[in-house]
């Protein structure tokens, strides 16, 4: 499935000749593991009130979103196709509006997490067992709303809230020791009073076992903490930050299509 | 928590509404650590469990209560107007672009702050709020129409931001007057045919002594309370460019894009007509007593009638 994924992620970008292909393969295990256990959506109701939400909100890794949404049947490979062109579902940021499937209209840094407890918290007071998934960027968590979101969780005793930290390393300009490094992000996460699971986010068994930590964990909010590598996949992207957000040329495609085929 | 103090601040009105919305299980109340102030403290001493405290954050109370919207709540979110601005790309990213319907308030709006000065004098929220799609802009006059708009925004289905007043102004309505009024439609005051006064918030008690003292010259004015900023009520415009062939907008808020704004804008690309506006004229306020204030930035009774004077001969 991942593989899959990561195929329709490169394509989509060298067809819009335009996204973000860096970040898109470095979280797609990790969304291919969540929908992958036990995640409850209804494919062909997406709205269903009572679904599980999943929350991307680096919402410029929209390829890996569409890509996984596209392998599981809830939209199409025409869908796909027409992303970042006019009036297509797949819009350049991932969006509620126009995508079935799609939980939140992301793409300005640090809002997720803040949706994500507003999901948790309704849910609470529904009376729902419902979770809610978010996944940030590492370089996301400069943006001080994150950390606003972390206090008021455990103040909201949001245990139904987890988040799935995509530790990259890599932001838009640089790596991230260049940028602004931020260090130990579980330390930061935990003296905010979440429960803190790291894992090697490519890594499928390792991956699978921390969803359902978090999952069973209902009485603290739960940060994974994944640690990746910007364009897992492609040899040339790999810890490249110049493919953070750069489409694969022609000759780029084909050699990505090599290697994960 | 104390009763609404008695009187027309707006912001009371806000408070009262919150209760009596209370019976619909998906109405819940954001706060930013400023519940005693916009009132929604009212709201939270009667329903705790569905009242959110969200401390002085008010970037993640916005999308807090997008999450909220998403998930079948219908958001109350309160805080100062000024500190709504904080957040105003949450508001538009967050809250306006996917359409979730929440409602935010903004409480001491305006000048009439009391004396904390500039810092906490929104003069800019009804300009910027009005420059986002989906979203419906409002400023009632007193604590009656307050609570009534607000009662209206629970069927509304769109994001709304209402910008409410901290002072007590005289009422513009009674208990009777007040169920004419419907979000989107100006309310005529007082008839008259020689110019439209377009007044909103606090503002319409000034417009209102204003057309009495130029009664007495032999000037009669027409008075409207447009508390619904966007979406602008363009017939009633229509029919008073006729009516009276000019107009004064009174706002206590920039003259830069707020209601004086709005009127222009609607009247160059339609009728045009001369405009003379009453406003904060592009500069900060600062510390001082409200009418000393008012006085001080041109925004009061005499303004108005000056105002009034000089579009009369405009036409």
């Amino acid at each position: 499935m991942a593989r899959k994924c990561r195929i329709d992620i490169v394509e989509m970008v060298h067809k819009a000749g335009a996204g973000h292909p860096g970040g898109s393969l470095s979280a797609i295990d990790l969304i291919v593991g969540l929908y992958g256990t036990g995640f409850r959506f209804k494919k062909d109701n997406p709205d269903w009130q009572d679904r599980d939400r999943f929350i991307m909100s680096k919402g410029h890794a929209s390829p890996a979103v569409y890509s996984i949404l596209h392998n599981l049947g809830v939209i199409t490979k025409n869908d796909i196709d027409g992303f970042r062109t006019l009036g297509s579902i797949c819009q350049g940021h991932v969006d509620m509006k126009w995508t079935d499937g799609v939980d939140f209209s992301a793409g300005s840094l640090g809002m997720g997490l803040s949706f994500g407890l507003g999901c948790a918290i309704a849910a609470k007071m529904d009376g729902s067992e419902r979770n809610i998934w978010v996944m940030i960027g590492d370089g996301e968590t400069q943006e001080g709303q994150i950390w606003e979101a972390a206090m008021a969780a455990d103040f909201h005793k949001a245990g139904n809230l987890n988040v799935i930290i995509d530790r990259n390393r890599i932001q838009n300009d640089d790596f991230m020791e260049v940028q602004m490094e931020i260090g130990d992000i579980g330390n930061k996460f935990e003296s905010f009073g979440w429960k803190i699971i790291e894992i090697d986010g490519h890594n499928m068994g390792e991956i699978v076992e921390a969803i359902e930590e978090a999952t069973n964990e209902r009485s603290l909010p739960c940060a994974i903490v994944a640690h990746t590598i910007k364009g897992k996949g492609v040899s040339f992207m790999e810890n490249n930050p110049a493919f953070h957000g750069k489409a694969p040329n022609d000759d780029e495609l084909k050699l990505a299509l090599e290697e994960l085929s | 928590m104390s009763a609404p103090s008695s009187g027309g601040a707006s912001r009371d009105g806000y408070g009262s509404a919150l209760l009596k919305l209370s019976n619909d299980p998906r109405v819940v109340v954001l706060e930013a650590d400023l519940g005693k102030s916009t009132k929604s403290c009212l709201f939270r001493a009667e329903y705790p469990e569905r009242t959110v405290s969200m401390g002085i954050a008010e970037q993640n109370m916005m999308l807090v209560s997008a999450g909220m919207a998403s998930s079948g709540k219908i958001p109350f979110a309160s805080t100062f107007a000024i500190f709504t601005e904080r957040a105003f790309e949450q508001v538009r990213n967050g809250i306006a672009r996917p359409g979730l319907v929440v409602h935010i308030c903004g409480s001491h709006g305006g000048i009439h702050t009391g004396t904390d000065g500039s810092s906490a004098q929104s003069i800019e929220d009804l300009a910027i709020y009005r420059t986002i799609p989906n979203m419906t802009v409002m400023h009632p006059c007193d604590d009656l129409s307050a609570e009534e708009l607000t009662l209206q925004l629970l069927d509304h289905g769109k994001p709304s931001y209402t910008r409410t007043a901290r002072n007590k102004v005289p009422r513009i309505y009674d208990e009777e007057t007040v169920k004419g009024i419907k979000i989107g439609k100006g309310n005529i005051i007082k008839d008259g045919n020689d110019v439209a006064i377009i007044s909103c918030g606090v503002m319409v008690n000034e417009a209102k002594i204003a057309a009495e003292k130029l009664e007495n010259d032999g000037i009669n004015a027409c008075v409207v309370d447009m508390h619904t900023i966007k979406p602008l009520d363009g017939k009633l415009i229509d029919k008073l460019t006729e009516q009276c062939g000019c107009f004064v907008t009174v706002e206590d808020h920039s003259i830069i894009g707020g209601l004086g704004g709005s009127i222009a804008e609607y009247l160059s690309k339609n009728k045009p007509t001369p405009v003379e506006m009453v406003g904060v004229n592009d500069r900060f306020g600062e510390s001082g007593g409200t009418k000393e204030l008012m006085s001080h930035l041109n925004i009061n009774s005499d303004a108005i009638i000056n105002a009034a004077n000089t579009v009369i001969k405009r036409k």
